[in-house]
Formats: structure tokens, C-alpha cells, sequence
């Protein structure tokens, strides 16, 4: 513990405190766990980028359907291949950690399930999460005729102004009264 | 782009207001170093003019996008404006300040706000005006710090125009930076501006942690804006005040970081918090809730554990009379040969029933040792102290509880939440996510039924009897083991009255062995039946839980019913002892009398002197073995059922003929719904019979601590998760009004047994009294002034209490009828709120249509334009500084590839896309983010 918190450094480390949802204790696990992930060689590098492949052998991560999404939409990477650096990941865990708001948490969900990155969740996009749901073996995955009846349920509960998509603001307004979603929008290391 | 800065969300308003002030101070910076070299050498007239060919430049590459600024600014949402405004006061008083010659720039310049907003030409023109106005007023006038300050507003106003948002706080930033240079010339409202600016500076620090930012984006804002506070913050503020200002701030920093530093100290002492996030991300929420749950009663118990250790036990065990100075103190002479069997000890008697342990043990003497401690007194009131404590906590638990889950009780987002927010995002572990996966999909499958409505009803005449049919073997079994083990408790009377040696093992335990297994094998009986009864999974559970409820309280309450008829015997039986005992007494004294006890002519040891039964102990001494044989069940089952089985499961699958792990045994799974109801009932125990012996909390924080360690070890190593994954927060609150009903259901027997039984006469801190509660009496006539006790005579009378009751009675049915209109008005704001937020949306449709039709004509120019701008000019080096904004750059994506078809889209799809979150509102970047990308 005592050199993860000389590598991080006192001033950055109290930055971060101050930028994230995140306890001193998470960060430096955080911090920890991340530089598990480097090779030897890259731990000298700063600012390294982990590619999204490694990201995801994370067990927090592994089983999680929306696994890829999570890394594109924190990636700050200029190829979109959703590879990570601490600060990216600092801002995933920091997302996902208990006390983020309900703001920010569903912002970021919206933006997990904009598969096409188009700003808003359409048909398409819902279909694609319904799948991801559900899981991707064949039985549990639903009929053509049900995911038809899903998705138009889907909208016609949440798009308020019926413009045959969910975009942001609708889907706080859906994603706020829900009972469980901050507590189970959440991922710790 | 245009179309992005047509409409802007509410969401996305705080992404907007401070993203341009990155690249603008930048910008800002480079602008401000360039004046200030300039002014240096003396050339204002030079820097005037390269400022204004910089702001004019900056206003014709970004002609086409400022018109359609002017537009959005129409249609702009209120926060907007807000900003706006605040920035032209803050201007406006800035004008006030200065000298009345300057009044004619001032109304200019106030005209010249608002026209920025609405007509471009207009404010081009009128910053033109104002630089020539300027430039007159400079060669005149002597050049003081606020004329350059204003000078430079004037060329800020123009050049931010584009960004509204931003402008405000960046003109904020450069007045204050030319104020603090020189602190004497401030005036006390510039001040006033300057601590204004300071404070927003720190509460967009504070607020930083919610923006949806890339983390270094954050850190720039982050440093600058800490440069800045540090920079200003000590200026402020003159002489004394300066100091005592400067004190003020450190002391809120050092305060700041104490408050984060004892954050993470606090997150660090909670226990078990790792265990239990490990488990959460193996299991998910609900088998973590579970463990939640244990902790939070940890904790209840540890606080009963101290009021009965610390106020109770101690003060007997460190000042009461020592062990074997008095006959309830003393094991008696039959006994003593097997005090210190370790089967005796384990049932609680022998040695550890003459010890604090027990209520027995305990001394009727007033007050003991040096401190004059009240120790019946203390006694009554922790054992009142404890049941107040546990109805507060349990109480207000559930309040906080209702409040949480008070937003989703309406099911208007059915469908949407199960998409949405149905996956638990701390599953990590591939079985868990494999089951949710099924679960996910059966919920699916079973809304859509639902909502089709085509459910097949077969037969229903055969579902109805055989749901009949099983609340009836249910019942049958419930009042089977009622019967049980009411004759199992009357036995094992007989046997006690016989002498426990004579038995066997069995036989001595027989009441809590049959108990355990009761409540081990009936919950498995009702599984079996309730198969037969078909319900929805979910409201099977209900019936289950419901119906272990029913048995464990119908065992508890038999048990105390048979309790009772024991403690009937026993009092009969003290009857006889004590007239035995005159008896003894007076062959003993030879005719004295027993009272004399100043000067007792012939000393008899402790031991042999005849003694009660003392009901109470017997009492204690029951719950306590009930709770210990209830711990060991537990963990036996934990170990058996779950440990071997899958250790079993494990090494027999290698030569077995079936796949055992996947077929019949498989692994268990953790049963959350038992174990809380487990729990909730031992609780239960421990609240029945915590007066009669005080060591139960004690037992009982041992039995959690140990439960913690041991179920969170079985569930990590030989647990599969649940196949039926239940939310967690749905179930919360059932939980605890179940235990708010056993605590309600076990504080009624005891306070029977307090204030209708008197106490034994021989043994326990209440003896030779009454009743139990005289002890509150006797504390009134002695230790408190007569008048006090006049006072509380008359308060007690039935004629002040009954109008008291009465009064409470009216007061919560004021309050629930309060309540009950709240509620209502409440529901109506939602409604209101529904309304106005449909109409805004369909006003901002409108202006929407309206402003994309005027803008049909101008787009084809305008991206033309852009385009041309693109090819000619490299992104310069201040644009990098957006790229990271990734958010950015997927609009700008999306922009370019719907640039071509634009024209042909209908107004009403663009409409939908202006709702974006964050959309950039900057001309700019639209020019940058064509040329990298594609």
C-alpha cells in the first residue's frame, strides 16, 4: 500500500478524492488493481492506455453483458477501442460507486445503452439491450414477435414525446422513480 | 451543429455552462498576456485595433453560427437566461460604481447586452460603437485600472457572444484578476463581486465530482479553479479583515480535508464492509442484503449488549455482594457436587445460575457499594430502556425505508425499468449473471403475458381446491407442531420435577431440540405443499415467508404459554417454600423471630439455607438454552447441509452415475428470506427474555459475530447463487415490519410478566416487593422531594391521564389525516408537473419546427461555409483542448455523417436530436471536429 500511494502521489491522490465518488482506500485499490493490469514494461509508462481485452479479464467486469459498452463510453481514447487509463477508469469506478448521484449514474447509463452513440435510444438500441438482457444463448433469447411487443411497450411508457425514441432526459425521468436502480447500478473492486 | 444549438435540453445545462471556459481562458489568456505586454509599451491604440480585427475576425468565421445563436438564444431555456441576466446586473453595477460622465456608455452598453441576444448586426455594431466611444475616452481620460477592465469587458461581450454561457463567468474572472492586482482600488461591492466569484469558483469545485466529464477535463478545471480561489481568496478582504478573512479560509480548508480525511476513516471502521461487497459482487444485491441486514442488527445489539453489561452486570459483579455472601448467591448444598459439571454449565445451571448472568442472582438492596448505585432501579429501567431503544430504531428504520422506496410505488414504468434497470451490475460472477440472465428473461416473458392478458386459466376449479387443499395441510401442520411442542414443554415439566439426572440426554433438551427441528423441517414441508398451489413465484414466496412467520410465532407463543403454566407451578410451589421456610426458620431461632436479622444468634451458611424456586431465573435460564440451541442448529445445518453436501456434491460427481452437481443434490442455494426470518426471530428471543437474564444481548452479539464470519464463509465456498434472483429493495421493508411485529409480539409477555406477576420472594433485585415497577415508587418516596412525588401521584391520577390519552389519540389522528392531504397534494403536483412538462415539450416542438423551417434556407450556406472553413483552416492548438470531451466528439461525428442528407430529413426527427445531452453549444468546435475526424 505504502508505495501504490508514492507512485499516485499525495496531490494527485487528494485531486482525485476531490473529482470522483471515491474513498482515499478505493482509489489506491483502484490504483492497484489497475497497475495489475500493466506489463512490466508499460508500469513506467504514464498515462498508459490498457487495451479494452485486458480491461475486461476484471472479474467486476467479466460477467457483465454491457461490459464493452461501459469500456467505448469511458474510454477517452481518440481510436474508439475502448482501451482505459487510470483516470478513465477512475471515472468508471467513480460512476459506479455507492455515492454517486442519481444524475450522474443514469447519464452514464444512457450512454451505455446508446449502442449506436447516437444520443438517443431507439428501437435498434433497445433491441440490442433487451438481447444483451437476456443473454446470448437461444433459449433464453426472445421470439421475434415478443422483443415487437417489448420494445413497443418500452416506448410507449417512456417516450413522452413520442418521437419513436428515448433520449436522455426521458430516460431520467424513467430511470429516477425506479426503486432499485442506484443500488444495483454499481460496481466496487 | 446548428440543428444541436437549436434546442437544448434542461439535462445538459450544466455540462454547457463551464465546458467553453476551458478553451476561452486559453483563448483569454493569451489575449490577456498579448494586452499587457502591449500596455507596457504604451501602444493602446495598436492593441485596441488588433483586438477588434480579432474580435471581428472571430465574428465573421463564425457570422453563419452566431445567427443561429441568436435563435437558440430564443428559444433558450430559462436557466439561460437566468445566467444571462445575472451577468448583465453584475455588469450593470459594475457601470453603476463608475463616474456619472460614463452614464452614456453605460445605457449604450446595456443596450448592447441585450442585443447580442437578439440581433448580431446589431451588437457588431454597437461594439464597434463602443470601441471608437472608448478610444476617445482613453486619450481623455486618465487611464485608471477600471476604464482597461471595462475596455476589455466590452471586447470580451463581443467576443463571447457566440457563448453566452461562458461569457459571464469569464468576465468575471478578468475583472477580478485586474481588481486583485491592486487591492486598494477596490471598491466594497467589487469585493463583494469578488467573493461572489470566489464562492462560484469553489462550488463548481465542490460540484465538480457530478459532472459526466473525462477525468482529466476535470483536473484542469479542477487546478484552474483552485488557482484561481487561491489566487483571490487571500486578497480578500482589507487590513484586520484581510487576516482575519485569510484565517477564515485556511481554517475551512484544513476543515474541509479533516471532514474527508474522517469520511474515509469512518467508511474504513464500518465492518465487514469488504466481506460484504465481496459477496455482493458474487451474489448480487439480495444475498448482500441479507448480510446487511445481520450487521445493522449487530449493531442494535451491541448497544443492548452495553446498557445491560455496563449499567447492570458490572455494577453488581464490582460492587454488589460477593459470590456466596447470600443465599440466592450461593449454589444450594444438594447441588454443589455438580456446580462445575460441564453438563450442568452448558444448561445454564450449577455455577452460571447463581452468577450476574441471571436475574436471581441479583440483590433487592437499594443502592450498593461506594457510588450508592440504584441498582434495581438501574435494572427496571435498562430492561425498559432496551424495548424503547429497539421500537425507536426498528421505527425509524422503517420511516427512512418508506421514504426510499415511497418513489416506486407507482408501476407506470413496468416495462421500462425491467429493460433499464434490471441488471445488477455488481454481479462478477458467471453463474450469478447466467441466472440472471434466465431470471431476466422469464420476467420478460411473463410481463409481456401479463400485459397481453392471454393467460390460459386451466381449470380453475382444480387450482382453487387445491390451493384450499394446501392452506389446509398448512394449517394442520402449524397447529401440529403447536401441539407438539406444547406437550413436549408440559413433559419435560414432569421430568424437571422428577431431577434432571435422572434423564437422558434427550429428554433434558428435548423442548429446544424439538423447537429447532420444528423450524427446520416445516419451512421444507411448506415448500412442498405450496408446488401444489401454482402461484406467480413471487407471491409464493410471500405465502412461504408468511407462513414460516406463522409457525416460528406460533412455536414462540406455545412456548410461552407453557412457560407460563410453568412459572403457575412454580409460584404454587413457592407458596409451600415459604411457609416451609417460617417453618425452618422458627425450629432454627427456637421461637425468634425470623425478622431479627440485626443480631442472628446462630450463623448458617448460605448454602443450606432453603430456598425459592425463583420463577424468573427458571425463565431466563429457558431462553438462554433456547437461543443456544437455536445458534447450534443453525450452524449445524450450515455445516451439514450446505458444507458437506457440497463437498459431497464435489468429490462423489467424479464416480457417480448422474451429474450430481447439475442433477438432484446440487449445491444449495442461500436462502435469504429464511435466514432474515432466522434472525428476526432469535432477535425476537433476545427482546422476550433479555429482562430475565441479561446475558442474552451478550449471547446474542456473540451468535451474530460468529454468524457473520461462519455464513459468509459458507456462502463464498459451498452456496450457488439463487436461481430466482430476487430485488433487494423491494423486500426490505416486509422485513422489518416483521420485526417490528415481533418485537411487539415479544415485549407483550414480558411486560405481562412484570406487571402482573409479583416477583419471587426470595431472589432477584425486585424481591420482597410487590410488584416489579414499585421499584419506581419506593425510588420516588426516597430519593426525590416529597413535592416531586405529590407531582407524580397527581399526574398518575386517572383523571390527567385519560384526557392525556385521549389528547395523544386526537394528535395522531390529526396527523394521519395531515398526512393523508399531503399525500394528495403531493399526487396532484406530480399530475401538474406530468401536464407541464407534456406542454413544454410540445411548445419547445413547436419553436422548434419553426426555428428548423427558417433555418432550412440559411443550413445549405451555413455548411458550405463550414466546410469551406474546414479545407482552410488547420485546427489551431486551442481546439485540442476539446477533443478530449469525447462526448463532443461523438455529436460531432454524428453531425458530419447526417450532414449530407440533412436537408432532406424531416424537421420533426431533427427536432428529436436536438434533445441531447451536453450538446455542444460551440460554433467552433464545429469547424475543429470536421477536418480530425473524417
Amino acid at each position: 500500500m505504502g508505495t501504490t500511494a508514492s507512485q499516485l502521489g499525495k496531490e494527485l491522490l487528494s485531486e482525485y478524492q476531490e473529482l470522483t465518488f471515491l474513498t482515499k482506500q478505493e482509489i489506491l485499490l483502484a490504483h492497484k488493481r489497475f497497475t495489475e493490469l500493466l506489463t512490466r514494461e508499460e508500469k513506467d509508462i504514464p498515462n498508459v492506455r490498457v487495451p479494452m481485452e485486458r480491461i475486461l479479464t476484471l472479474p467486476e467486469l467479466k460477467s457483465n453483458p454491457f461490459r464493452k459498452r461501459i469500456c467505448y463510453v469511458f474510454s477517452t481514447s481518440e481510436h474508439k477501442d475502448g482501451s482505459l487509463t487510470f483516470e478513465d477508469f477512475l471515472d468508471l469506478l467513480s460512476a459506479f460507486s455507492d455515492s454517486a448521484t442519481m444524475e450522474i449514474k443514469s447519464h452514464y447509463a444512457f450512454r451505455i445503452f446508446d449502442f449506436d452513440d447516437d444520443g438517443t435510444l431507439d428501437s435498434d438500441d433497445l433491441q440490442k439491450l433487451v438481447n444483451c438482457l437476456t443473454g446470448e444463448t437461444d433459449d433464453t433469447q426472445l421470439t421475434f414477435e415478443e422483443m415487437k411487443q417489448l420494445i413497443s411497450n418500452i416506448l410507449e411508457e417512456s417516450d413522452i414525446d413520442k418521437d419513436g425514441t428515448v433520449n436522455l432526459s426521458e430516460f431520467q425521468h424513467v430511470i429516477s422513480r425506479s426503486p432499485d436502480f442506484v443500488s444495483s447500478f454499481k460496481i466496487v473492486l | 451543429m446548428s440543428r444541436d444549438n437549436l434546442i437544448i435540453s434542461d439535462n445538459d445545462t450544466d455540462v454547457q455552462v463551464d465546458f467553453p471556459a476551458e478553451d476561452q481562458t486559453s483563448q483569454e489568456d493569451n489575449a490577456h498576456e498579448n494586452k499587457r505586454r502591449r500596455k507596457a509599451d504604451g501602444k493602446e491604440r495598436k492593441k485596441r485595433a488588433i483586438k477588434t480585427g480579432r474580435a471581428s475576425s472571430i465574428e465573421d468565421t463564425e457570422e453563419h453560427t452566431q445567427k443561429h445563436n441568436r435563435k437558440r438564444n430564443g428559444s433558450k431555456n430559462h436557466k439561460h437566461d437566468k445566467e444571462k441576466d445575472q451577468a448583465k446586473k453584475y455588469q450593470n453595477n459594475k457601470e453603476e460604481e463608475g463616474e456619472i460622465k460614463r452614464k452614456a456608455a453605460k445605457s449604450k452598453k446595456n443596450l448592447k447586452n441585450e442585443q447580442t441576444k437578439k440581433k448580431e448586426q446589431d451588437s457588431e455594431k454597437s461594439g464597434t460603437k463602443k470601441r471608437s466611444k472608448e478610444k476617445k475616452r482613453k486619450d481623455s481620460a486618465e487611464k485608471d485600472t477600471k476604464e482597461k477592465e471595462k475596455a476589455k469587458k466590452k471586447k470580451k461581450v463581443i467576443e463571447t457572444s457566440s457563448e453566452p454561457e461562458s461569457s459571464e463567468e469569464e468576465n468575471e474572472e478578468e475583472e477580478e484578476e485586474e481588481d486583485v492586482v491592486r487591492p486598494e482600488t477596490l471598491t466594497p461591492e467589487e469585493l463583494e463581486k469578488l467573493k461572489e466569484a470566489v464562492e462560484d469558483r469553489k462550488k463548481l469545485i465542490q460540484g465538480l465530482r457530478g459532472k459526466p466529464w473525462p477525468m482529466k477535463k476535470k483536473l484542469v478545471t479542477l487546478k484552474e479553479s483552485q488557482m484561481f480561489v487561491e489566487k483571490y481568496e487571500g486578497a480578500l478582504g482589507k487590513g484586520k479583515g484581510r487576516k482575519f478573512y485569510a484565517y477564515k479560509v485556511m481554517m475551512t480548508k484544513k476543515w474541509l480535508k479533516f471532514k474527508r480525511d474522517f469520511e474515509n476513516f469512518k467508511t474504513a471502521c464500518i465492518p465487514w464492509e469488504m466481506k460484504i461487497k465481496e459477496i455482493e459482487s458474487h451474489f448480487g444485491s439480495s444475498v448482500a442484503s441479507y448480510f446487511l441486514f445481520l450487521r445493522w442488527m449487530y449493531g442494535i445489539n451491541m448497544i443492548l449488549f452495553g446498557l445491560t453489561f455496563g449499567l447492570v452486570m458490572v455494577p453488581e459483579a464490582l460492587m454488589g455482594h460477593p459470590y456466596g455472601s447470600l443465599p440466592r448467591k450461593t449454589v444450594p448444598r444438594p447441588e454443589e457436587g455438580s456446580a462445575m459439571d460441564f453438563a450442568v454449565l452448558w444448561d445454564f445451571g450449577g455455577y452460571a445460575q447463581y452468577s450476574v448472568l441471571f436475574y436471581g442472582y441479583y440483590n433487592n438492596q437499594r443502592a450498593i457499594g461506594w457510588l450508592k448505585y440504584r441498582l434495581p432501579l438501574s435494572y427496571f429501567l435498562v430492561g425498559v430502556g432496551t424495548v424503547a431503544y429497539s421500537y425507536m430504531v426498528v421505527i425509524r428504520t422503517m420511516a427512512r425505508n418508506a421514504n426510499e422506496g415511497g418513489i416506486g410505488d407507482d408501476n407506470s414504468f413496468n416495462f421500462s425499468w425491467k429493460t433499464f434497470t434490471s441488471w445488477d451490475y455488481l454481479i462478477g460472477n458467471p453463474e450469478t449473471a447466467d441466472n440472471k440472465f434466465a431470471s431476466i428473461t422469464t420476467s420478460f416473458k411473463e410481463a409481456i403475458l401479463e400485459e397481453q392478458e392471454s393467460r390460459k386459466d386451466d381449470n380453475i376449479h382444480l387450482t382453487r381446491f387445491l390451493r384450499v387443499l394446501a392452506n389446509f395441510l398448512v394449517l394442520c401442520c402449524l397447529a401440529g407442531s403447536g401441539y407438539l411442542i406444547y406437550f413436549v414443554v408440559r413433559r419435560s415439566q414432569k421430568f424437571t420435577l422428577d431431577g434432571l439426572e435422572n434423564h437422558s440426554w434427550w429428554e433434558r433438551n428435548e423442548v429446544n431440540m424439538v423447537m429447532s427441528l420444528l423450524g427446520m423441517f416445516c419451512p421444507m414441508l411448506f415448500d412442498v405443499i405450496s408446488s401444489l398451489e401454482n402461484y406467480h413465484p413471487r407471491v409464493a414466496l410471500q405465502w412461504q415467508l408468511g407462513r414460516i412467520f406463522a409457525l416460528f410465532l406460533g412455536n414462540l407463543y406455545t412456548f410461552i404459554i407453557a412457560l407460563m403454566d410453568e412459572i403457575n407451578v412454580k409460584r404454587e410451589e413457592e407458596k409451600i417454600v415459604r411457609y416451609n421456610i417460617t417453618m425452618w426458620e422458627a425450629s432454627l431461632y427456637n421461637g425468634t423471630l425470623s425478622e431479627n436479622s440485626t443480631a442472628p444468634p446462630i450463623t448458617v451458611h448460605p448454602a443450606d439455607v432453603p430456598r425459592g424456586p425463583c420463577w424468573e431465573t427458571m425463565v431466563g435460564q429457558e431462553f438462554v438454552r433456547l437461543i443456544i440451541s437455536d445458534t447450534m442448529t443453525t450452524y449445524i445445518t450450515l455445516l451439514i447441509g450446505d458444507f458437506f453436501r457440497a463437498v459431497l456434491v464435489r468429490f462423489l460427481n467424479y464416480c457417480w452415475c448422474w451429474d450430481l452437481e447439475a442433477g438432484f443434490p446440487s449445491y444449495s442455494e442461500f436462502d435469504v428470506s429464511g435466514n432474515v426470518l432466522g434472525l428476526i426471530f432469535n432477535q425476537g428471543m433476545i427482546w422476550m427474555g433479555a429482562f430475565y437474564a441479561p446475558c442474552l444481548p451478550a449471547l446474542n452479539v456473540l451468535r451474530l459475530h460468529v454468524s457473520m464470519y461462519l455464513q459468509c464463509w459458507a456462502v463464498m465456498c459451498c452456496n450457488v447463487p439463487q436461481e430466482r434472483v430476487f430485488k433487494a429493495s423491494g423486500s426490505n421493508n416486509f422485513y422489518m415490519a416483521m420485526l417490528l411485529v415481533i418485537l411487539f409480539l415479544s415485549t407483550l409477555p414480558a411486560i405481562y410478566t412484570i406487571v402482573s406477576i409479583p416477583p419471587s420472594f426470595d431472589c432477584g433485585p425486585f424481591s420482597g416487593k410487590n410488584r416489579m415497577f414499585d421499584v419506581i415508587q419506593e425510588t420516588l418516596e426516597s430519593d426525590f422531594p416529597a413535592w416531586f412525588g405529590k407531582v407524580f401521584s397527581y399526574a398518575s391520577n386517572p383523571g390527567l391521564v385519560l384526557p392525556f390519552i385521549l389528547l395523544m389519540v386526537l394528535a395522531i389522528y390529526y396527523l394521519q389525516s395531515t398526512s393523508k392531504s399531503y399525500k394528495q397534494a403531493n399526487m396532484e403536483l406530480k399530475k401538474k408537473l406530468q401536464t407541464q412538462n407534456e406542454e413544454n415539450k410540445k411548445k419547445n416542438k413547436k419553436a422548434a419546427l419553426k426555428a428548423a423551417m427558417d433555418l432550412e434556407e440559411a443550413r445549405k450556406a451555413a455548411t458550405q461555409a463550414a466546410q469551406l472553413q474546414a479545407k482552410h483552416k488547420p485546427p489551431s492548438q486551442q481546439y485540442e483542448n476539446i477533443e478530449w470531451d469525447h462526448e463532443q466528439r461523438r455529436y460531432h461525428r454524428r453531425d458530419v455523417r447526417h450532414q449530407p442528407t440533412r436537408g432532406s430529413r424531416p424537421p420533426h426527427h431533427q427536432e428529436a436530436t436536438g434533445h441531447l445531452p451536453g450538446a455542444p453549444a460551440q460554433p467552433r468546435m464545429h469547424r475543429s471536429s470536421n477536418v480530425p475526424k473524417h
